[in-house]
């Protein structure tokens, strides 16, 4: 069963320059207990697709068309502002990305932690119990003494992991996790990964996990979406995608796979040319002024090509690897 | 903390230090003998002498300036010039009148600038955000003595719904609390429009802060993030920005008594400077002064205390 299953999103934002085409026709599911990995560049969609999921897109923002389908039932893009409050922080979860500022300053640690637990009909010291039982989950030394600290008196690594606990408290069916790594150093990076990957088995939740960083990709995720210009270009398990990747686009970011270099690279490697305009996108396929594989029928938008197994590539060539030649 | 403490405190001592300093010289800059001036032109040489040596102008201006600033200290302000009373004692009986105004003041403009400045920044863009906007600017550009006037005008004169002079009877609180609801609109009026730019200003800063971000992704009750989780944080630059605000509010406080018959410290030095009552009109500066310090240092201790960063960096 899929806990999460989006078909042809398509989510865009009104400027005053023009209507920004933020997503287009993002197709993908995350099934039950696996961690899905999303990988893309920096304006590629991560973020608003995670915030069209959370239906706290920015007033500017609307969804286009598509449908979020969560549990098998409700379709999230249609429900009202209640409805999405009721999931949100009890089915869904999220961790994001900056650790410093993601705890309210003025709250101590156990106070956020019970009023997440707001709609649990749980009494006061009952709410704490289970914040100090989480936090000692996530190794926090001290928990029953930490719930009385404010987030400033944690270093950066232990913030990002109260924020975890904070979010698998009350067992969320999805964990989100908007990168929820970059901003710590690689060792704590490596524990923190290992202590996600133990909770979410724990727990048996899905995760809905974003980075930049293919290393962590590959090492936690089962299956991995690849994202350029708010098009989903390639998706597959986290074995195909790596090991025989079909989109040129995908071809370009392991070419710079930490796993293949002696340096481990924190960022994505940059590939020559931009990223379109979002507000006024090329007809045919979006990668087409970036691709050197780049032919005729590519004036059309290719659709997604079924290599097999799942693994799907929205390129011409998906069914033609690359071969050593072509690279040069 | 008490490190925190005793550090502020030595700093209070030497702004107060600084402004008895100013004082003296100011008192004795001015031109003429402070003894003839005081008494005036039909006092005899003996009457002035007497005064002379009783104000200690005698001596030289060293030990004139080291007298006057122990003494400060020890509470001994001098003495009134006619009636020989403590000018601690005559600045003592009219304080409570002026603390009560700009404690008045304060209220209004805690009490209205906060939520105005909350809803504005809530509501951004919508009409109450604009009315706020304006009328904002509008109280800060009108200078508290025409507020004053007007107050009288309209809600005294016209409606007559409020008393229009007087501090009400002694002893009677609730009479001198509807006294107080004028004037005081009229020193904190403007600071209202202050507080409510200030409050919506760091109200939307927050509001964009991660943290509440993530107090929406844990879909909790909107009240719940609008007031605790960002007002709480927003409110902390208005207890700093309100100490200052003491400070003009004491001086719009001059005109409000003025306007309103109303006994206090500006009533006070108006009439002390009328009459060249000068040792009344360096003590009530010096106490307004030492008063104004003590604000600050206690709006400081307030931040400390609602603010958890601030609280352990003592
Ligand atoms: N509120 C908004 N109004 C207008 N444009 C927006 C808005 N939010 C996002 N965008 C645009 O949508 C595109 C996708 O942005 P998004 O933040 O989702 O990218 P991202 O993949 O999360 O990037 P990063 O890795 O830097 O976080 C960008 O071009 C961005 O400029
Ligand atoms: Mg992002």
């Amino acid at each position: 069963m899929n806990v999460l299953e989006i078909n042809e999103l398509n989510v865009s934002f009104a400027t005053e320059e023009g209507v920004v085409h933020a997503l287009k026709d993002v197709s993908f599911t995350v099934p039950e207990r696996r961690v899905v990995g999303v990988v893309g560049e920096s304006g590629c969609g991560k973020s608003t697709l995670i915030n069209a999921i959370l239906g706290l897109l920015a007033k500017n923002g609307r969804i286009d068309g598509g449908t979020i389908l969560f549990e098998a039932g409700s379709d999230l893009t249609r429900l009202g502002p209640a409805e999405m409050r009721a999931l949100r922080g009890v089915r869904i979860s999220t961790v994001f990305q900056d650790p410093m500022g993601a705890l309210n300053p003025v709250i101590s640690v156990g106070r956020q932690m019970a009023n997440v637990q707001y709609r649990s009909g749980r009494s006061q010291a009952e709410k704490m119990a289970l914040a100090a039982a989480m936090l000692r989950q996530v190794r926090i030394p001290d928990a029953t003494a930490a719930l009385g600290r404010y987030p400033h008196e944690f270093s950066g690594g232990m913030k990002q992991r109260i924020a975890i606990a904070m979010a698998l408290m009350m067992e969320p069916a999805l964990l989100i996790a908007d990168e929820p790594t970059t901003a710590l150093d690689a060792t704590l990076e490596v524990a923190t990964i290992e202590l996600l990957r133990e909770l979410q088995e724990k727990i048996g939740c899905s995760v809905l996990f974003i980075s930049h960083h293919l290393g962590v990709i590959a090492e936690l995720c089962d299956d991995v979406v690849v994202m350029y210009a708010g098009e989903v270009v390639e998706r597959g398990t986290t074995r195909q995608v790596f090991n025989d990747p079909r989109h040129p686009y995908t071809q370009r970011l392991l070419e710079c796979d930490p796993a293949r270099q002696a340096q481990r690279v924190r960022r994505l490697p940059t590939i020559a040319g931009e990223i379109p305009d979002l507000r006024c996108r090329p007809a045919g396929c979006i990668f087409a002024p970036r691709c050197f594989r780049r032919f005729d029928a590519c004036a059309k938008a290719p659709p997604e090509q079924d290599i097999g197994g799942g693994h799907v590539a929205r390129c011409f060539l998906a069914e033609q690897p690359e071969t050593a030649k072509e690279r040069t | 903390m008490l490190d925190y403490a005793v550090k502020r405190l030595g700093l209070a001592v030497v702004i107060v230090s600084v402004a008895m300093l100013l004082l003296f010289s100011m008192i004795y800059l001015i031109p003429g003998d402070p003894a003839s001036v005081a008494l005036g032109p039909r006092a005899t040489e003996a009457m002035k002498a007497a005064l002379r040596e009783r104000m200690g102008l005698d001596q030289p201006i060293w030990v004139q300036f080291w007298n006057f600033y122990s003494r400060a200290w020890m509470g001994d302000l001098g003495t009134e010039v006619l009636s020989e009373r403590p000018v601690l004692t005559v600045v003592g009986e009219q304080l409570p009148y002026t603390l009560a105004l700009v404690a008045g003041g304060i209220t209004w403009s805690v009490a209205l600038g906060i939520p105005l400045g909350c809803w504005a920044a809530v509501r951004r863009g919508s009409w109450i955000d604009r009315v706020v906007g304006v009328l904002s600017v509008a109280v800060i550009a009108v200078p508290s003595f025409v507020v004053a006037i007007y107050a009288l005008l309209i809600f005294a004169v016209a409606l007559q719904w409020l008393p229009a002079i007087g501090a009400g009877k002694p002893g009677d609180l609730g009479d001198q609390l509807v006294h107080l609801i004028l004037p005081s609109l009229a020193v904190g009026l403007g600071w209202v429009g202050y507080i409510a730019r200030i409050v919506r200003a760091s109200m939307l800063e927050v509001l964009e802060a991660s943290h509440i971000r993530t107090a929406y992704a844990f879909g909790l009750p909107d009240r719940l993030i609008i007031y605790r989780y960002a007002l709480s944080i927003a409110i902390l630059p208005t207890v700093t920005l309100l100490g200052i605000g003491v400070g003009q509010m004491l001086s719009s406080a001059v005109f409000a008594e003025i306007v309103f018959s109303r006994p206090g410290i500006g009533k006070l030095v108006y009439d002390a400077i009328l009459t060249r009552n000068f040792p009344v009109v360096s003590g009530a500066v010096l106490v307004t002064t030492a008063f104004f310090v003590l604000l600050n240092l206690l709006a400081d201790l307030i931040v400390g205390a609602l603010d958890p960063r601030v609280r352990s960096s003592f």
